[in-house]
């Protein structure tokens, strides 16, 4: 029996999943194989122990949160592929709006997965490019002139998304971005835990779009 | 035990190796997708202008990317970065990482690693440090999407809801970010600033969109904004710094 789209998006995706976890931990091990260096097991452990509380959980909410908007393939290629919340995120967000389809629509399933697949593609490109070249680049990147637009990158894309979102979401935008600009005003070191806000943010428009939904205003 | 360096042959195999299969899984995908469109009747140029727009609106962050490598060179060669920042991770991830680990081991941040172990302890960490998230799309994905389908199946206008307010979620939270420092003085407004020139501009092409119809511009919009408000951020930090 032939396998319907979604179907099929789940058996490659789990497929590629899957080698990738093993490609992935076989890294560390070839590196300890092949040097004959193998860590200590505290040192990996007291190690985790700094990091795996916050991000283990981030990375599980990060799953829950994305998955719905990037879709079945999206999600299956951007968590292997990385750098979520920078970019494979509002690439995504910004390829359906552009193309007119929704996020829960199989049009924006395949719109999404395109913008992703095409993101993931032109990011390794550059870094590839960019590690040949770094002798001619590193000068200019790092070049004081330059540093302000880089520092600036997420400012520069959440302006753009945001007007796009909140003008046509306006009812669902209010109690969301109250609530973060409030929080962000009293307490201005969360700016380092922004990943763990997102799902936050997510509660509080839920919450409110579902009031606002049984009173019949959206 | 062989001679290790933090830019041997031997590690940058490994990060090739990798980059082809990030490479072979992202044209995979891609090409499944541009397949699935033509079936869904939807039109060539739509899945032709999102492979470009995808592309241009990748410029910049991949850039930033590309000085996260950088700035983990210094301390651990260029292959490991560049291999863990093309898979899974983000420089916000393996920064604390690699240096939570150094820090453990005692040894310093600002020169290359010289011990073998001590930098495959740091591997180690960072790839189990982030392995979770990625579990969870292996065994749980299916759930949530049929999740999600049955919210939909249930109640169609709620589960469009549903994706706005995730939506907003995530731009809420990043917009409230903008606020952080504003206390301190004119150099805090500076994202504010950033975000307003972005938002002037995407509000300009909404113009030109709906109003001139200049149709080839919807693509194009977003990439457009973020590299001039990043433009514009140089002046205004000259400005207000």
């Amino acid at each position: 029996m032939k396998r319907s789209y979604n179907d099929s998006v789940h058996f490659y995706g789990r497929i590629w999943t899957a080698l990738a976890i093993t490609m992935l931990l076989m890294v560390p091990l070839a590196i300890s194989v092949y040097y004959d260096a193998w860590p200590q097991l505290t040192h990996v452990f007291r190690g985790l122990l700094g990091v795996a509380p916050i991000y283990w959980t981030v990375g599980i909410i990060e799953v829950l949160t994305f998955a719905p908007m990037l879709g079945t393939a999206g999600t299956y290629l951007s968590f292997v592929t990385g750098n979520l919340t920078s970019l494979k995120v509002p690439c995504a967000l910004n390829a359906m709006e552009a193309a007119k389809v929704s996020a829960n629509s199989e049009e924006g399933e395949v719109i999404s997965t395109i913008a992703i697949a095409s993101s993931s593609i032109v990011t390794t490109l550059i870094i590839a490019a960019g590690v040949l070249l770094l002798g001619y680049l590193q000068p200019v990147l790092e070049s004081p002139v330059l540093t302000p637009a880089f520092d600036n990158i997420m400012p520069a894309l959440i302006g753009g998304l945001a007007v796009v979102y909140i003008s046509k979401n306006w009812k669902i935008a209010a109690a969301p971005m109250a609530f973060m600009v409030i929080l962000f005003l009293l307490i201005p070191a969360l700016a380092s835990s922004v990943s763990v806000l997102v799902p936050v943010g997510a509660l509080v428009a839920l919450g409110a779009s579902r009031i606002l939904y049984k009173k019949g205003i959206l | 035990m062989r001679e290790f360096s933090v830019n041997s042959g031997f590690l940058y195999a490994l990060t090739g190796a990798v980059i082809i299969f990030v490479l072979a899984q992202s044209l995979f995908f891609l090409i499944k997708a541009a397949r699935r469109a033509r079936q869904l009747g939807m039109q060539k140029g739509v899945v032709g202008k999102t492979i470009a727009s995808s592309a241009l609106f990748t410029v910049a962050p991949a850039v930033a990317i590309l000085l996260g490598v950088i700035t983990l060179s210094s301390f651990l060669g260029l292959p490991l970065p560049w291999l863990r920042l093309s898979v899974l991770g983000a420089l916000t991830y393996e920064l604390p990482a690699a240096t939570t680990t150094a820090g453990v081991i005692g040894i310093p941040t600002g020169v290359p690693v010289t011990d073998p172990a001590a930098f495959s302890a740091i591997a180690w960490v960072m790839t189990l440090g982030i392995i979770p998230g990625i579990l969870l799309v292996l065994f749980g994905l299916k759930k949530i999407q049929s999740g999600l389908t049955s919210i939909k199946r249930k109640d169609e206008k709620w589960s469009s809801i549903f994706m706005d307010s995730l939506f907003m979620g995530m731009v809420s939270a990043f917009s409230g970010l903008l606020f952080a420092d504003v206390r301190l003085g004119l150099p805090g407004l500076i994202p504010l600033a950033v975000a307003l020139v972005s938002a002037v501009i995407m509000g300009v092409c909404g113009v030109l969109i709906k109003v001139c119809k200049v149709k080839w511009l919807e693509q194009y919009a977003l990439p457009l904004s973020m590299l001039g408000a990043m433009a514009a951020s140089i002046p205004l930090t000259a400005l207000l710094a």
